[in-house]
């Protein structure tokens, strides 16, 4: 008798797979952890493919203190939890100079991600680093590799990319070459979520509908999280039922206002919905094919 | 929104997401997965199909759909409607051309499964990205434009698909609308391809009409269509049957991955089950030490699991401590697979730089890294025509048939009964790229199937009864050197001895064992191989052999001499300079290969490598046969 596998069983299997390749394969691997939703999923699966060991690699956040204050929160609790090590980078030369959102732009993502990532792996020296990022979320990336390889500078080359067969993976790779690895790249955004409330794993409760302070910018719904917001001339929060659909800088973070305060609800919110997950995100609309660019230059 | 043309949803589940998100999380939850690729180019109307299915599945929302407008617009491609190719066509670069390079994946799912689809260009590097697609897919969809028929491209594709062993092949004849339906010319396309799919042995496939660009038969049943009694493309990609669920009917393969030693209570071996199901309580078997055990638990994070089947990841332990590591494979005790290093392949070229025959790589297969050679390919095949041609490397996206020769024996198992067990790729040592895949047919070593049978009298009964010591005095040296005259004359002085001897001469194996030989370096190893394995038989019944062959290389009278107990191996060089050998030329060989009529021939074209340290060395310049056959008996002596 055959037992079919349900798609979320062959998505973990496959996932646990690659984590345990990168194991068995790697020098010194990290898992970057963002303390999103996807991320969240990555922990879980890390947890599932080395039990009852722990993960054997640390996690390492790319923080660029812009996060929101739940993030903060959650993240100290996940890697206790998982009984991971955690690693938390801020680029030091963004903190010197004072880039932020509000008067950096993209300035502000270059800074503390894309160079405070590489600065991260070099400094640590990691060889391997996993990253949740899905061929999904947007259309450059669905000809992405689930083993991505960087330059020793970190310069992703799209003609220099491995074709990858059945499951087989080649991590092999010269002295100061790095990979970054997405475990998850065939996972959808349903997947994920479904995947959460299938698991019961615990995400940021900003992904949940409640009343909180906001301010409408550009068309965009954003949330005073702190008070390093400057609000402008006039500008008074206004108190509304909001959740987030992606999690980045809160400042550059679209909140959609929303009633679905549970995890079935926020799916039924999400399916019922009529834009892509990015659109919350300013990142992308800074020019077209832009996500493309920032992966040659480096970010994620 | 005005000009987007019709489309029935396949999510007919969205009353149910409104009203109950629990009954629609539970449907969604046992939804099962479909993998599968497309084939053909834009001009078959791939990338519109695969935005047709997107869209109807509701995997394309509203800001996508108004970037997508204005897209095809600004592209003018299909005038004012929209242009679904433009959806999945992705790198900047590639918009800007109209072609897409690279293998994309998509997603999209319906009531029953979910879908990926691997999205293979056509165009340059076709055959690269389309094995690289079909290696991970159930089935495959070849379009074909109903305007065009079957083409050149049809042929490669579909022999393609049948190479990387999918099962499920769809006919997709697409744009039906451009030839108003006509079923005349759908059946005639259809016979086509039967005739051609037999000739390159699929048996089984299924064909359809649609119109990627209008719906038809992608949903549903086309109204323009009567005559097609048929499924809709959607219906049979949801119910045709998974590789998964076939595989978990084999016998128990797990390539081991990883163990999991997180103290020293605790030893288990994580690894993705490749085929077969496993419970606590079955007999398994190690490999390649052979050892077997019992499982005991079958461990993850949920609790122990009472069964596990072929595609989950899981971590097993043992009731024996035995030696188990990465590269391992776990599998059935009373069926396990074999073993070998040495194997027939088709070798699929990836890489700019050509095949190197006899050059090193690292060859990887499940969870197993060794070093390989490849010989010189047997031949390459045609992906146009199938048809096998002569080739003496592999360069980038060509397909053809080698041995492949691993420096420890691997586990292993044909192409076609395993993917896992039968599917390699070829890395670079220096550059590490991936820069080929492979699909094993077989082993070229019998022995590791067949146990050694032990029999009563053995080699040293066989000697003792001819009161003589076995030996193999293996003759080398150029063509025309003298090696047949001088070992006829060394077998007659041992018959006189009363010696029983028998001499092995090039020339009259070619006669018959070796009769379907040539000369290539690939025939010349294989020759000098079975000479080996026949001398060796024959010094096993008590015989004093003596060879006579050019054996050009070091490498095989080296492998001939590893066969033998030691001192039983005695290497003559018949040492004649090139020039006294082409001046006697007693054969008249060394004129023909002069003037171009022998290819291949030794000393000319072919090169010798003489032995560094013969046994016995014998000038033929300095000595007549006589001479030299006496100077060797003298060093044989004494003979028992």
């Amino acid at each position: 008798m055959t037992k079919t596998l349900t798609h979320l069983a062959r998505l973990e299997a496959e996932a646990i797979h690659i984590m345990r390749e990168v194991v068995a394969e790697a020098d010194k691997p990290v898992m970057l952890y963002s303390v999103g939703k996807d991320s969240a999923v990555m922990l879980h699966l890390a947890r599932k493919a080395f039990y009852p060991a722990p993960p054997p690699f640390p996690l390492l956040h790319i923080d660029t203190t812009w996060k929101f204050k739940a993030m903060y929160a959650l993240r100290e609790k996940a890697a206790r939890d998982a009984g991971m090590e955690l690693l938390v980078h801020q680029n030091p030369e963004a903190h010197a100079r004072g880039i932020n959102p509000f008067d950096h732009g993209s300035l502000h993502t270059d800074m503390w991600k894309t160079q405070g990532l590489k600065q991260a792996l070099d400094r640590y020296g990691f060889d391997v680093a996993f990253g949740g990022a899905r061929r999904d979320e947007e259309k450059s990336r669905a000809k992405e590799r689930i083993f991505s390889f960087r330059t020793a500078t970190h310069i992703w080359d799209p003609k220099n990319q491995r074709p990858e067969l059945w499951n087989l993976y080649n991590a092999r790779k010269a002295k100061a070459e790095s990979i970054r690895v997405f475990p998850i790249s065939n996972w959808t955004e349903l997947d994920i979520w479904q995947y959460i409330h299938l698991e019961n794993i615990e995400i940021v409760p900003l992904y949940f509908s409640a009343p909180r302070p906001t301010v409408t910018r550009d068309g965009m719904l954003l949330m005073v999280d702190d008070e390093r917001f400057p609000l402008k001339k006039g500008e008074v929060p206004v108190e509304r039922s909001i959740r987030f659909r992606t999690l980045g800088c809160y400042p550059l973070t679209g909140a959609v206002e929303s009633m679905a305060s549970t995890l079935p609800e926020v799916i039924q919110e999400m399916l019922l919905t009529t834009t892509s997950e990015r659109q919350g995100r300013a990142i992308d609309h800074d020019q077209a094919a832009s996500m493309e660019k920032k992966k040659q230059e480096g970010y994620f | 929104m005005s000009d987007v043309p019709p489309h029935n949803s396949i999510y007919k589940t969205d009353k149910l997401i409104a009203s109950d998100i629990d009954a629609y999380l539970n449907v969604h939850q046992h939804k099962s997965l479909l993998r599968f690729i497309t084939c053909g180019s834009v001009d078959d109307g791939k990338s519109t199909l695969i935005g047709r299915l997107l869209y109807d599945s509701k995997m394309i929302f509203e800001d996508q759909l108004a970037t997508l407008e204005s897209d095809s617009k600004r592209m003018g491609t299909q005038g004012q409607e929209i242009d679904f190719a433009l959806l999945v066509d992705g790198l900047a670069a590639e918009r800007e051309q109209g072609i897409t390079i690279d293998v994309a994946y998509r997603f999209f799912a319906t009531e029953k499964r979910k879908f990926i689809v691997a999205d293979c260009p056509g165009h340059e590097q076709y055959t690269r990205n389309m094995v690289t697609g079909a290696s991970t897919a159930d089935l495959a969809v070849i379009l074909i434009d109903a305007r065009k028929g079957v083409l050149l491209q049809t042929r490669r594709h579909s022999y393609l698909a049948k190479l990387l062993g999918i099962r499920n092949i769809v006919l997709a004849v697409n744009k039906m609308d451009l030839i108003d339906y006509n079923q005349a010319k759908y059946d005639a396309i259809v016979a086509e391809y039967t005739s051609f799919a037999n000739s390159i042995g699929i048996d089984d496939f299924t064909a359809m009409p649609i119109s990627g660009f209008k719906g038809d038969n992608i949903t549903e049943r086309s109204v323009h269509m009567p005559w097609y009694t048929g499924q809709p493309l959607i219906t049979h990609l949801e119910t045709v049957a998974l590789d998964n669920d076939a595989d978990q009917t084999k016998a128990l393969r797990m390539p081991v991955q990883w163990v999991n030693r997180p103290n020293l209570d605790f030893r288990g071996f994580s690894g993705q089950i490749a085929t077969g199901t496993l419970r606590p309580g079955d007999s398994i078997r190690v490999l390649p030490s052979g050892k077997t055990s019992t499982i005991t638990k079958i461990v993850t994070l949920d609790g122990e699991l009472s069964e596990a089947v072929a595609g989950q990841s899981v971590t097993l332990c043992f009731a024996d401590e035995i030696d188990c590591s990465r590269g391992d494979v776990i599998a059935a005790a009373d069926n396990p697979p074999e073993m070998s290093d040495q194997f027939e392949s088709t070798i699929v070229w990836m890489a700019d730089e050509a095949l190197v025959p006899g050059r090193a790589y690292w060859l990887k297969l499940g969870t197993q890294t060794v070093s390989a050679t490849v010989q010189s390919p047997k031949y390459a095949i045609s992906v146009n025509n199938m048809e096998h041609m002569a080739a003496k490397t592999l360069e980038l996206n060509a397909i053809g048939v080698a041995e492949i020769l691993t420096d420890k024996a691997i586990v292993f198992e044909p192409y076609v009964n395993n993917h896992v067990l039968g599917g390699y790729i070829l890395i670079d040592k220096i550059t590490n790229a991936t820069v080929a895949a492979g699909m094993l047919h077989f082993s070229l070593r019998r022995a590791q199937n067949v146990h050694w049978q032990a029999t009563d009298i053995g080699r040293e009964a066989h000697a003792a009864l001819k009161n003589q010591k076995p030996k193999i005095l293996w003759f080398t040296g150029l063509s025309g050197s003298g090696k047949s005259t001088i070992a006829n004359e060394v077998e007659k002085t041992l018959n006189l001895l009363n010696r029983h001897t028998f001499l092995l001469d090039g020339d009259n194996i070619r006669h018959g064992l070796n009769k379907d030989l040539g000369f290539t370096e690939t025939d010349r190893i294989e020759n000098i191989r079975r000479v080996g394995e026949v001398a060796k038989l024959m010094a096993d019944a008590g015989l004093i052999v003596l060879t006579a062959f050019i054996s050009p290389f070091r490498a095989e009278r080296d492998m001939v001499r590893a066969m033998m107990p030691e001192g039983e191996f005695i290497e003559i060089f018949v040492d004649t300079p090139l020039e006294v050998a082409e001046a006697r030329d007693v054969k008249g060989l060394y004129k023909k290969a002069r003037a171009g009529q022998l290819k291949n021939f030794t000393g000319i074209d072919s090169p010798y490598e003489p032995p560094e340290n013969p046994d016995i060395r014998v000038n033929t310049v300095e000595m007549s046969a006589a001479e030299a056959a006496e100077h060797i008996v003298r060093q044989l002596m004494p003979l028992k």
